[in-house]
């Protein structure tokens, strides 16, 4: 049985599935393509999906296993949804030094989420950082992707606890 | 685009700019970015627009200008003046002073302070000069000079030649000849070659490719070119962080022009040699800073390094030779061109030529970027450039080469940097990260710090890597815990030297080199975390003697 595993139908007709099939088209569905193209969902996504997964393979045509297997083996990429709101706490040497374990110390305390979790109710994910590169700032710090430099642990969990009460 | 159009367009660059009296440079790096610099420059555009100024004063975004502990950083020239610490109020203070001395109420950075006098630059000459997003503007500054000059005066072997001579090594970290491996590259025989630019700067603690990348982007482009012409190869990639989005949307647009002025693509300049760049992002894993499992990468797969040799060079992208060299390596390319071998020959040590670049972080002063030639001391580096430990602190050691590297104390600060002269230390040049240690950090700790990377960052391809990392990690924060005997730190020992004699890539073989050398200078330390359980630094939270049933 031949099977078109060239161009198959993305799993929904959610708009956003379009970039990641350009992505896919873009590199003429080579498999050397599956890093920028899981790069595409998580862009468009948030996070990767077991049917992103299945349809990224099946347009590729690389195996699922191996489809998985650089998924998780990058730490970029997320098999699991973020929180509404993400901090990325940088944990470079520079940061290291200069306080970045007490900020993951104090945030956790105060909202109970720990270094690369997202809380139980969604709304806060907590994620650590190898390095920004921003090391004049240090410890350094993302909130929802604004950067935040010479953070003490009281700012930090000031600056998350607005961003909460911003939505309510 | 012809070289002669090439020179004209520079021309025109250069008599626009020279119409402004003025010209102000506003630091838009990801550093001073993240202190607001964008509106800052917003607020000085406003403001000379306002005033009617705009055909007399050209307000620019430039790349990173060195200084970031004082971000955003604003530059007036030529009057020669830097203030740091800008908020978008001042805008109308720094227009009123233009073409007079500095405004009183701003703080201006002294044009011969130590931490620009000492430096060099040549990787980093147009970074905070030019506009990174203008091609025009980086062509007026003798960008694609040196590659119009290749393609028309010079034989790929000639290039070779050059590069050989100038005594340009690695700056990736291990110091390998350019020029070899060029030589090696343009000597196999393929139907397929390929150039790859190396910007995964994975080591925690530096920013030294990512500030090239964001303030000169087509400096890179040209070294990547330039070295596509000497090898013969077709087709490059540069494989960047997914962490660095300013510096991918600047390199993406940086692309996308030299394309257009046919600096890129097809029969460049005329010429019959045609070059295409693709960019690779990566994706969180440090391993693949190693260049075969930068290659596995870029082919899509997962990130494993593989046994060399055979080496990339002869053997490389889907079975093709491959160029792969670092982005401050291909940044020193241009230079080297058009100044000559003997030029940069001429500076640095008898072993290390040119320059190097080291972003300077940690506990220092000015944190910050900075290119000083090579032989320079980490004396002068840290205490005269970087300003010395803030807050009266006490210096204790410094950090070179991130998690391969090691740290460095005191009584070594007069020794002149290069390649070997940091290896004999125990420690490697790396790629330039170079993190400042003072009295409070406990050197226990810290190899905890970078065992604790090399662990989670292990791909799990080869044992010793694999199970030797988890296994010493669990070592060290017995230490640092207080809870360990002394025949924790023999067996820490002992398995120091298996891993760095048995695992496959550099990063398993230099692992250990952080607990090798903390142990080779603060081995006291170690012994008070043992034997006294106390820790000097009063960093470690030890477990109260009584607490240990032993």
């Amino acid at each position: 049985m031949r099977v078109d595993l060239q161009n198959p139908e993305p799993p929904t007709d959610d708009p956003r599935w379009r970039s990641v099939r350009t992505a896919m088209r873009r590199h003429g569905h080579q498999p050397n393509a599956l890093i920028e193209t899981l790069h595409a969902v998580q862009e468009s996504f948030g996070y990767l999906e077991e049917e992103a997964l299945q349809y990224v393979a099946a347009g590729l045509r690389v195996p699922p296993s191996k489809v998985y297997g650089v998924a998780t083996f990058y730490h970029f990429f997320t098999l699991k949804p973020k929180g509404e709101h993400t901090c990325v706490v940088c944990t470079g040497t520079a940061c290291y030094i200069k306080g970045a374990p007490e900020i993951l110390e104090a945030i956790e305390q105060e909202f109970g989420v720990g270094p690369d979790q997202t809380g139980e109710d969604g709304k806060l994910s907590v994620l650590t950082a190898r390095c920004f590169g921003s090391c004049g700032l240090a410890p350094a710090a993302t909130f929802d992707g604004e950067v935040a430099g010479k953070l003490t642990p009281e700012q930090a969990v000031s600056r998350i606890r607005r961003l909460m009460d911003d939505d309510s | 685009m012809i070289p002669e159009e090439l020179k004209d367009v520079a021309a025109q660059w250069q008599e626009q700019a020279g119409q402004y009296a003025h010209q102000v440079y506003v630091c838009t790096a990801a550093g001073c970015l993240s202190s607001n610099s964008d509106q800052v420059l917003e607020s000085l555009q406003k403001e000379v627009k306002d005033r009617d100024l705009h055909e007399q004063c050209l307000v620019k975004g430039v790349g990173c200008m060195g200084l970031c502990a004082g971000g955003p950083l604003v530059a007036v020239q030529p009057d020669g003046v830097l203030y740091a610490h800008v908020t978008p109020e001042q805008a109308p203070a720094i227009v009123d002073a233009l073409g007079d001395e500095p405004a009183a109420d701003l703080e201006a950075i002294e044009a011969d302070a130590p931490f620009y006098e000492r430096q060099e630059p040549i990787a980093l000459e147009n970074c905070g000069r030019v506009d990174p997003e203008s091609i025009e503007e980086c062509i007026g500054a003798d960008g694609y000079a040196a590659l119009a000059r290749c393609l028309t005066a010079l034989s790929p072997t000639e290039v070779v030649n050059v590069i050989s001579k100038s005594g340009l090594r690695g700056r990736g970290g291990a110091g390998y000849p350019t020029g070899l491996k060029w030589s090696t590259v343009e000597k196999a025989r393929a139907e397929r070659k390929f150039v790859v630019c190396n910007a995964d700067e994975g080591d925690p603690g530096a920013f030294m490719d990512r500030s090239i990348l964001e303030g000169d982007p087509h400096r890179i482009l040209e070294g990547m070119a330039i070295a596509a012409y000497a090898v013969g190869a077709d087709q490059g990639y540069v494989y960047i962080r997914a962490e660095y989005p300013l510096a991918i949307e600047r390199l993406r647009k940086a692309i996308r022009q030299a394309k257009r002025m046919d600096l890129l693509g097809g029969d460049i300049m005329g010429s019959n040699f045609s070059f295409d760049i693709q960019l690779r992002l990566g994706a969180g894993a440090f391993v693949c800073g190693e260049e075969t499992a930068l290659m596995a990468s870029i082919e899509g797969k997962r990130g494993t390094p593989r046994p060399r040799p055979p080496y990339p060079a002869n053997y490389g992208l889907w079975g093709y030779p491959t160029l792969i060299n670092n982005v401050e390596t291909f940044a020193n390319i241009g230079p080297i061109l058009r100044e000559g071998a003997d030029w940069f020959a001429g500076i640095g040590t008898e072993k290390s030529k040119g320059t190097k670049v080291f972003a300077l972080a940690g506990s220092v002063l000015n944190t910050g970027l900075i290119e000083v030639p090579m032989g320079t001391t980490l004396r002068e580096i840290i205490f005269d450039i970087g300003g010395g430990i803030p807050d009266g602190r006490a210096f204790k050691a410094v950090q070179t080469g991130g998690p391969s590297g090691g740290c460095i104390p005191e009584q070594y600060l007069d020794v002149a940097v290069d390649y070997e002269s940091l290896r004999e230390l125990g420690s490697i040049m790396g790629s330039g990260g170079m993190i400042v240690m003072d009295e409070t950090a406990c050197m226990v700790d810290v190899a905890k710090f970078f065992m604790e990377f090399c662990r989670t960052e292990s791909c799990g391809h080869c044992l010793p890597c694999r199970a030797g990392t988890p296994q010493m990690l669990g070592l060290l924060d017995r230490i640092t815990r207080g809870e360990a005997v002394m025949r924790d730190l023999e067996m820490l020992e002992e398995l120091c030297d298996l891993v760095r004699n048995t695992a496959l890539c550099g990063l398993g073989q230099t692992a250990p080199n952080p607990v090798l050398s903390t142990l080779r200078y603060f081995r006291d330390e170690y012994l008070a975390h043992i034997e006294d359980r106390t820790c000097p630094a009063g960093k470690c939270k030890m477990r109260s003697t009584t607490e240990v049933n032993r």
